[in-house]
């Protein structure tokens, strides 16, 4: 196990993934001052800015060993890699669509419709398998909301309905 | 006597039953779909069992955590693929022994293993909890500091050959937790003038991006995996005759289990690793290990499902969580205002032996759904990756959206995906930040409380256990430092 940490280290684009993530803590250092509070004739660990700050001092100083230590190793860098995190902001933005319609469409048809796509989309194309993803969102909402009432809002196409019909749609779906 | 119809009480409520029937079954199904595990299904799940009472939302947790290794040897064993992390070593044995058509003989086997390693486990927990609820009162502010503090430094030091990185990623789980006000100067901390930085960043929200969220994009990214596993004729109690032939390697691995399980950042991995190490220098057939050799497999499942029980302990005992599942239901525990440490042991003790004894009845459950639906089970493993990625992406937005129906925290979570997606790329250590989070909140506030009544540095090792806790961080520390001189002389003598 050690061996295949150690290994990971040296895989193309690791130490690219390090340097940005020290970068972003260097930042971090950086806006400690103006992010913080030092408070006059305070103790130390009574500080507001004591847990940031060391917090912060750990990701700079491990990172930066980690970046001397890992300095020579030719691991490159493989432009594939990042197609590959490209890929996977796809599925960011389809997750961000999702938690931006649900408030408007409502869980149960949202649900329903994304899982369906996100099927089509990953290639999926029979009748079986995109009605097995319809059942599976089906099944979620039903285990969710109306079964563990789990605090999902209904959605704004719920108001056009009527009375008892539009309550039992907020209430369950 | 009367502690135990107290806990007996607690338990022996429908909710309590239906949750932990569900908790198990459903971890047993997701510890055999290969890519899953507990963590995914616990953050998942972790909100919605915020409405539910402790006892019944922990027994669905604690079903998920303590069954989902049980699940996980069926792949393992069955497809060569570990259904979960920790069941990595029984695919050494149990690969070889369906390869030679001794599936069934491997499967029973791991089953009974993994149930004796489980119940070996809690009976040292109850026998344990005497001495536990004596030595928990003993424990002050600066006694869980230093536990705590122990516990960041050997999660850190448990990731041999990535040690810098889990240093770095524990510190950024402290930088986050600090995100937000603070409750002593009332001063904000690193949100940038952001209102809805001002309330922090939530755990769940950090644990259900980097464990759930990211896996489903891991599996949404690569290509589709079908497994196809032989259905299995016969019963599959005769493994519990087999494992008596084997009872010191059972007893050593459960052993093994419990001892590392107790010790915060090591866990499954050392215990099962120390374990399947003993088994093959003390068998008398060591050349068959790595070709199908029962006691490799026992030594496996006993030590990894010894675990789950011991990580309870200084969970309980002294609020702190030796790693992420841990952490994960320590959330659950202070939404009910249920603060683990030396009070629940003092004044809640009833509740605490209704957890051991929900361990013990969810292991009896899993052991006799395994017995009769491993068939059915064959067909979860077939269900294709990528159609799980998807039901895990859908999942996660329950339980991040049901948290405070805020699109900000959809958000911060997706971020986080995309961050432990690429750590899981890497195969970079993620476990860091969730402790580093945890811990890291437990330690501001201790050694706040504790600096208020210590006047000189060596005033806050004054207390027996305060003492015994430093040398132990010192040992710790001089004992790696050894290592790391000794590993650098070696490499210099060698490159002469």
């Amino acid at each position: 196990m050690t061996q295949h940490r150690e290994e990971s280290i040296h895989r193309p684009g690791v130490l690219v993934f390090i340097a940005l993530f020290v970068l972003f803590s260097i930042f971090l250092l950086s806006q400690l001052a103006a992010e913080t509070r030092f408070v006059p004739n305070g103790k130390l660990v009574e500080q507001p800015r004591f847990w940031p700050a060391i917090g912060v001092l750990s990701m700079v100083g491990f990172g930066l060993a980690q970046i001397a230590l890992s300095w020579r190793v030719k691991a490159g860098w493989a432009p594939g890699e990042v197609l590959v995190w490209l890929r996977a902001f796809e599925y960011l933005a389809w997750f961000m669509a999702y938690v931006a319609v649900v408030p408007v469409l409502g869980y149960l048809a949202t649900t329903m419709a994304f899982t369906t796509s996100l099927a089509f989309r990953q290639g999926y194309r029979g009748v079986r398998s995109l009605g097995a993803a319809a059942l599976l969102g089906l099944a979620i909402v039903l285990v969710f909301k109306t079964g563990l009432s789990v605090k999902i809002p209904g959605g704004a196409v719920y108001e056009y309905l009527h009375g008892s019909l539009r309550n039992f749609m907020i209430v369950n779906f | 006597m009367e502690l135990l119809g107290s806990a007996f009480l607690i338990l022996a409520r429908w909710d309590v039953v239906a949750a932990l029937l569900v908790g198990s079954v459903g971890g047993v199904i997701i510890g055999a779909i290969p890519g899953v595990g507990a963590a995914v299904a616990i953050a998942i799940l972790l909100p919605a069992t915020f409405s539910l009472d402790p006892i019944v939302g922990l027994s669905a947790l604690l079903g998920i955590y303590g069954s989902s290794m049980y699940g996980g040897a069926i792949p393992a064993i069955l497809i060569n693929t570990p259904g979960t992390a920790v069941n990595a070593l029984t695919t050494y044995e149990g690969t070889p022994m369906t390869e030679r058509g001794e599936a069934r003989r491997a499967l029973s086997l791991a089953y009974s293993a993994s149930f004796c390693g489980a119940v070996f486990s809690i009976v040292c927990l109850i026998l344990l909890s005497p001495v536990l609820a004596w030595i928990a009162p003993m424990f002050g502010s600066r006694e869980i500091f230093l536990a705590a503090l122990l516990g960041v430094i050997l999660v850190v030091l448990a990731h041999r050959g990535q040690i810098l990185l889990a240093g770095m990623m524990a510190g950024f789980g402290i930088w986050l937790n600090t995100i937000g006000l603070e409750t002593l100067q009332y001063s904000q901390r690193y949100t940038f003038g952001q209102t809805w930085l001002s309330g922090g960043v939530d755990l769940i929200v950090v644990v259900l991006g980097l464990f759930a969220i990211s896996q489903a994009f891991v599996l949404l990214v690569e290509s589709d995996k079908r497994a196809h596993a032989e259905p299995i004729t016969g019963g599959l109690l005769s493994g519990f005759k087999e494992l008596a032939l084997y009872k010191r390697v059972a007893a050593a691995s459960g052993s093994f289990g419990v001892m590392m399980g107790m010790i915060p950042g090591v866990g499954e991995f050392t215990a099962q690793f120390l374990s399947y190490t003993y088994a093959q220098r003390t068998s008398e057939t060591p050349e068959s290990f790595g070709k199908g050799s029962p006691e490799g497999l026992i030594a496996s499942e006993t030590a990894n499902n010894a675990v789950p029980a011991a990580a309870m302990i200084p969970l309980l005992a002294l609020g702190i969580p030796g790693e992420a599942l841990t952490a994960m239901m320590l959330s659950v525990f202070y939404v009910h205002n249920v603060i683990p440490g030396p009070g629940l042991f003092q004044n809640q003790l009833d509740f605490v032996v209704a957890i051991y004894l929900a361990l013990l009845v969810l292991n009896v459950l899993v052991l006799v759904f395994l017995l009769f639906s491993t068939n059915i089970l064959l067909k979860v493993i077939e269900v294709p990756t990528r159609f799980i990625g998807m039901a895990v992406l859908t999942l996660s937005f329950v339980g991040v959206y049901s948290l405070r129906n805020s699109a900000i925290d959809c958000a911060l979570a997706a971020g986080f995906g995309i961050f432990g997606f690429i750590m899981k790329r890497f195969s970079l250590p993620i476990v860091p930040i969730i402790l580093g989070m945890v811990l890291g909140g437990i330690m501001e506030e201790k050694l706040r409380t504790s600096m208020m009544r210590v006047k000189t540095p060596f005033d806050f090792i004054d207390r027996p256990i305060a003492f015994m806790l430093f040398l132990i961080i010192i040992l710790v520390l001089a004992s790696h430092a050894f290592g790391l001189w000794r590993g650098f002389r070696a490499a210099r003598e060698g490159s002469r």
